[in-house]
């Protein structure tokens, strides 16, 4: 909301005020201002060089001798000669051989800086006395363009006829526009004067209330039927007032400069007069107000005088708005109706066949209240977001319709030679009553922690229009002004007296009070933990979006044909879908890690020849009704770790590199660093795994006990050339976090620290050879097994199939270490330990020593 | 002659001749030529039989203390050589320590795991517990509870994602009525709520961290998803100063011991009164930028004492008890410390971007 300064210092004087403090102090009170525009001033993008650019007045305007498109003006600057101006301007142009003009302007010297009003865009020059045909030209007669006022070249500024001659043009014209960024559905401050009256409170001024008072200077009188117009209200839940006045004899013309720069500084296109007065007033009090041509209104079918008729609209009713779209309403809108169909939606906007024109003469004026969640409602539901809409929609007082009725009035008369009928229709069944809150200012002190004086709370109060009244216990009965539809409860008291009183002046305690039992996090920081540990083993951490493309889900399942679908094993539950989405590729919470590691794969390798990333992070689906009562959404939110690797095993260097591509065994070496540091090295199984986004012969399950903690494996091809990744491996893995971290609870709770023996260990390799199905880890674990406590690592460190071993055979070699907790083995133990050893290896799996 | 005078001669010999050894081999060779079995010094013992009986003791003292001289200039003369040749070997070994170093690939927490961490640890020194709340949230708990009944005005400040009320692949679908209606939450207050209703009628301090989501065109400056960190202490006698002097504490732990905050009034639904926090703006020192909107200040928190409302749905009797709430952005500190042009930079996981943090 844009306000210029000038404008507000017409209800409180401000102009004293250096502009920075004001700002300053309206921040601080809730009055937030998100910027300034500063016009003629310095600081402005063109300052009005106070010396040089001043006002003026045009005496005579005579022909130019040698030119026939410029004429000379005589202009008095307020110095002792008068200097002759030479101008092209249409208005002089035509009053060429005129004398003893009065013509107020804008007059700049030589050495001023303004725009160039000829050419595109703003360019700045600096004015040169020149010899114009002739003639010395040293200042001219500016423009609004010139000046920076209007982004058009049209006649040179028109000032008021009472401006004085030979002031600083920035003292009339300059100003500062200040952007008012509120929060919040505060209609008392949606205006001019609304601000002027909380300056007034927070500078403790008096408030010119003039532009209120308009009704008593008009000597109007508001009855329910005016003799102009039959007046209902068929639905007063949706619609407490209506007032209908009428002015006769209009003449539209464009409104004054001054109103005309009022509003384009408030951001608003001048139209004309009539247009421009519902519009200033609007701004200025912040009742929207509508102008009917009278006499599009219909006339009753027996010739009676029009109706107004103020009803919901009948389902699927239409009516084409002034912004020329046919549209149907629904059964809860509100409309104007003239009886014989609606003129307006009530509060959003006019028909456009009742709209006020050239040729309209007799102006019947709205000013209503409507419930403001009712006006709210349709504006969104038309999506129809008009200055009106938006005001009502925020809460208007009902009280003020009449008054900005009036002071609209007051101003056709005025400005477009109107005459108002002394009769004012007002029909209000919805008068609010007065309201009056129980105030105890013990509150204020108990919620804001600071003693802010009994005198002071009332000088605030009182300031802001509540009147307030001693109760029992030195309590206050406050009454609230009409306006004031946000106070509802003594808090709200408070508030107003905190933000008045300043925030700058509060001392800043710490809470007092034991603290409550604490609660230890442990989920969290073991969240936390593997996310450090995944970094310690060289993977990136990323956030990817919840929100995802559902076709990433097919994709994902390799079947983009038939869709994913709740019945499959890999993606639980029913997906969490949006009704709005800001694109497809982000409507639909994700049920796996996996298609956000994916594309952020993709992205990354259009720049880096290497990825390894990970994110821990939850999936969403739905899994019961949600609940209100408990206050269960029905949302199942698990939380899932998810890794993927692709790209050369080591970056380029200058010495030899290992540029071979990452593979299955890369990222599962990560995944067994992750599960020794958790203590599940022995506990994790890893098992063939089938899930259709993976490669079908390199792709594990993991398990531990009987959960299931997830895959890991190298993607699919088709599923890498869905997700645009480039032809290498890519290896991921996606695990259920909240498994990983119970399993890792639970060996922790079990782990038994043994002793670390310091007896010499003994080395020895053994190959054996096994049928080639044989999974390599249930020979490890026989091993160990067989030569528990003995055998204390057994490390497979060669694999090898060929002649020497047969078809469909494989040896594997191990390095192992037998050690004793107890004593240095003799040459005999160990040779009875490999021989136990081989016997049950030989036993469990049929395998047999090679070359034994 | 003498045979001293021989003596002295060889002597003198030897010296010059192992100052003249200019290698290890050389070295070796010379000690054969005076000090081995048929050394020159070693062959002048032999001669102590030629000489009187009363000089042979004489003769023979001299002898040893030029073999021992020599054996000592020997070794000083041998240590000389080795550190050549050490030299020698370690010039030879010198490399361009200016080469990279064998390439590793540490790993990197994202941006907003570092800067939440640090707000877990900031606010546990307060004794604020982290409580974690749905992504998926009920309207009632995003906005009817906290005071923000529907097509309010206040709605307007948020831009809601709404979940879709049927289920797209089965047939009975997981409806609720009007009553159920489902949306991604718009910011961290309804774990509020959430809670309060949990541990009623304990006091609580607890923080809020969580993604939030919000129907926003995404942009340089909005993105649709990004975290908050809310905190909410209730207890008997909480009051305006206590969340002043917390914001203030937490902003002189995260920005900085010379930060200073200013507090304006501002609006929210939740809260009365409620207020705003601003921090100086470190881009410009205060001056005045087109961050700051040439004010000097930064906005950090929304805040507030929790509405009477809000504290009676969480079960807590607004006569009895009194509350403060405050909200903070994630992104936006790291997006004003590092100058971050683009807040897409977050979420869009470009590793160069998150590798620098
Ligand atoms: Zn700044």
């Amino acid at each position: 909301m844009k306000i210029p300064l000038s404008w507000i210092n017409d209800y409180v004087k401000i102009d004293d005020i250096p502009i920075d403090a004001l700002r300053q102090r309206l921040d601080l009170a809730g009055l937030e201002v998100g910027g300034i525009e500063i016009i003629g001033h310095t600081g402005a993008e063109l300052p009005w060089d106070p010396e040089k650019i001043t006002t003026a007045e045009v005496l005579s305007v005579r022909p130019h001798p040698n030119a026939d498109r410029l004429v000379l003006a005589e202009v008095d600057y307020g110095g002792p000669e008068r200097e002759i101006a030479v101008t092209g301007a249409p208005s002089l142009f035509a009053r060429s051989g005129e004398t003893g003009l009065h013509l107020k302007v804008a007059f700049a010297w030589e050495g001023a800086t303004l725009y160039d009003g000829h050419a595109e865009g703003w360019t700045q020059r600096k004015l040169k006395a020149t010899k114009v045909r002739g003639v010395l030209s040293r200042a001219m007669v500016c423009s609004e363009k010139e000046l920076g006022l209007a982004e058009e070249q049209t006649d040179i500024i028109y000032l008021p006829a009472d401006t004085p001659v030979g002031v600083p043009l920035v003292d009339v014209l300059g100003d500062y526009v200040l952007d008012f960024d509120i929060k919040g559905p505060f209609g008392h401050l949606q205006s001019v004067f609304g601000i002027a009256r909380e300056i007034a409170a927070l500078y403790d001024r008096p408030l010119r209330r003039a532009p209120l008072e308009a009704m008593g200077r008009l000597g109007l009188r508001a009855v329910a039927q005016p003799d102009f117009l039959e007046l209902v209200i068929a639905d007063p839940d949706l619609c407490p007032r209506y007032t209908a006045t009428m002015i006769r004899g209009v003449e539209i013309a464009p409104s004054p400069l001054w109103m005309q720069m009022r509003l384009r500084r408030a951001g608003m296109r001048p139209i004309n007069n009539i247009v421009d007065i519902t519009n200033y007033v609007m701004l200025e009090l912040g009742e929207p107000l509508h102008a009917f041509d009278y006499a599009d209104l219909n006339a009753r079918p027996d010739g009676d005088q029009p109706a107004i008729i103020v009803r919901r609209a009948a389902e699927g009713e239409p009516m084409t708005t002034l912004d020329g779209v046919p549209r149907a309403f629904d059964g809860e809108m509100l409309l104007i109706t003239d009886g014989a169909g609606p003129v307006a939606v009530a509060g959003v906007m006019g028909g456009l066949d009742s709209e006020v024109a050239d040729t309209t003469r007799d102006v019947l004026l709205e000013a209503a209240s409507f419930n403001f969640i009712n006006t709210r409602r349709t504006s969104q539901t038309l999506k129809l977001f008009t200055e009106s809409a938006s005001r009502f929609g925020k809460r208007v007082d009902s009280e003020l319709a009449a008054v900005a009725a009036a002071r609209a009035a007051e101003l056709m008369a005025d400005l477009a030679g109107g005459v108002i009928d002394p009769v004012m229709g007002d029909l209000y069944p919805g008068k609010p009553e007065p309201r009056a809150l129980h105030f105890d200012p013990a509150l204020a002190d108990r919620l804001l922690g600071v003693q802010i004086p009994r005198e002071e709370q009332r000088r605030i109060l009182t300031a802001l229009e509540f009147e307030l009244a001693e109760g029992a216990d030195e309590t206050w009965a406050a009454r609230v002004p009409t306006y004031r539809l946000d106070v509802e409860r003594p808090v709200d008291l408070v508030e107003e007296i905190a933000r008045v009183w300043g925030y700058d002046h509060f001392p800043h305690t710490l809470i007092d009070e034991a603290l409550p039992p604490l609660r230890r996090n442990l989920s969290l920081e073991e969240e936390a933990r593997v996310r450090d540990l995944l970094v310690g083993l060289g993977l990136d951490e990323v956030i990817t979006y919840s929100l995802i493309d559902p076709a990433d889900e097919p994709r994902l399942l390799c079947r983009p044909e038939d869709g994913a679908t709740s019945g499959d094993a890999e993606l639980p539950g029913e997906p969490v879908t949006l009704l709005n989405s800001l694109a497809p590729e982000r409507s639909h919470m994700r049920r796996t890690l996996l298609p956000g590691l994916l594309r952020t794969a993709a992205s990354n390798l259009r720049f880096l020849e290497r990825v390894a990333i990970f994110e821990v992070g939850h999936v969403f689906y739905r899994a019961a009704p949600p609940d209100p009562e408990s206050g269960e959404t029905g949302v199942a939110e698990p939380r899932r770790v998810g890794a993927l690797i692709t790209g050369p095993r080591e970056g380029r260097w200058w010495q030899a590199a290992d540029r071979a591509p990452l593979d299955y065994f890369d990222l599962k070496g990560v995944a067994e660093g992750l599960l020794e540091h958790l203590a599940l090295t022995d506990r994790a199984d890893w098992r063939r795994g089938a899930h259709p986004a993976f490669h079908p012969g390199r792709c594990a399950e993991i398990v531990v006990g009987e959960r299931v903690l997830g895959v890991l494996g190298e993607v699919h091809p088709l599923v890498r050339e869905a997700f645009a990744l480039p032809e290498q491996p890519v290896v991921a893995l996606e695990w259920d976090l909240d498994a990983l971290l119970d399993a890792a609870r639970a060996a922790d709770a079990e782990k038994e620290v043994g002793m670390i023996s310091t007896y010499p260990p003994v080395y020895e390799d053994l190959a054996l050879i096994v049928d080639e199905a044989t999974p390599a880890i249930d020979v490890q674990r026989a091993i160990v097994q067989a030569g528990h406590p003995l055998v204390t690592r057994a490390l497979l460190f060669d694999v090898y199939r060929g002649p020497q071993v047969g078809a469909g055979q494989k040896s594997l070699a191990f390095a192992l270490t037998y050690q004793s907790p107890g004593k240095a083995l003799s040459e005999k133990d160990v040779e009875k330990l490999r021989g136990r050893v081989i016997k049950k290896v030989e036993k469990a799996l049929g395998a047999k020593l090679r070359g034994g | 002659m003498s045979l001293f005078d021989d003596l002295e001669q060889v002597y003198q010999t030897a010296q010059a001749a192992l100052e003249a050894t200019e290698s290890v081999a050389a070295l070796e060779s010379w000690h054969a030529d005076y000090l081995g079995r048929k050394g020159a010094v070693t062959l002048q013992t032999r001669s102590v039989g030629q000489l009187p009986k009363e000089d042979r003791p004489a003769f023979g003292q001299r002898v040893n203390a030029i073999k021992q001289a020599l054996e000592a200039a020997h070794e000083a003369r041998a240590r000389v050589h080795k550190r050549a040749a050490l030299a020698a070997t370690l010039a030879a070994g010198a490399v361009d320590v200016t080469l990279p170093g064998r390439p590793v690939a540490p790993g990197h927490l994202h941006l907003t795991t570092q800067s939440l961490r640090q707000l877990y640890a900031i606010f546990a020194q307060m004794g604020f517990e982290v409580y974690e709340a749905p992504d998926v949230e009920l309207e009632a708990y995003n906005f009817d509870l906290l005071n923000i009944p529907a097509y309010h005005p206040a709605r307007d400040m948020w831009d809601t994602f709404w979940v879709d009320p049927s289920s797209p692949s089965t047939s009975e679908g997981i409806e609720g009525g009007d009553e159920a209606r489902l949306l991604l939450r718009t910011h961290t207050s309804p774990g509020q709520v959430r809670v309060m209703r949990e541990r009623y009628p304990e006091p609580i301090r607890v923080i809020l961290p969580g993604k939030c989501y919000r129907y926003e065109q995404i942009t340089a400056r909005s993105e649709h998803q990004f975290y908050q960190v809310e905190g909410l202490a209730v207890g008997r006698d909480i009051t305006m100063t206590d969340l002043i002097g917390t914001i203030k504490q937490f902003a002189r732990l995260f920005y900085g011991p010379e930060n200073d905050v200013r507090v304006r009034s501002s609006y929210f639904p939740f809260t009365e009164p409620s207020i705003e926090v601003d921090t100086n703006c470190t881009l410009c020192g205060g001056k005045g930028c087109r961050i700051c909107k040439y004010t000097g200040w930064i906005e950090i928190a929304g805040a507030g004492m929790v509405h009477p409302v809000v504290l009676d749905n969480g079960g807590y009797n607004p006569a009895e008890w009194s509350g403060f709430a405050f909200g903070f952005g994630v992104e936006r500190p790291s997006l004003t410390k590092y100058n971050v042009a683009d807040i897409r930079y977050f979420y869009g996981n470009d590793l160069r971007f998150l590798r620098q943090f």
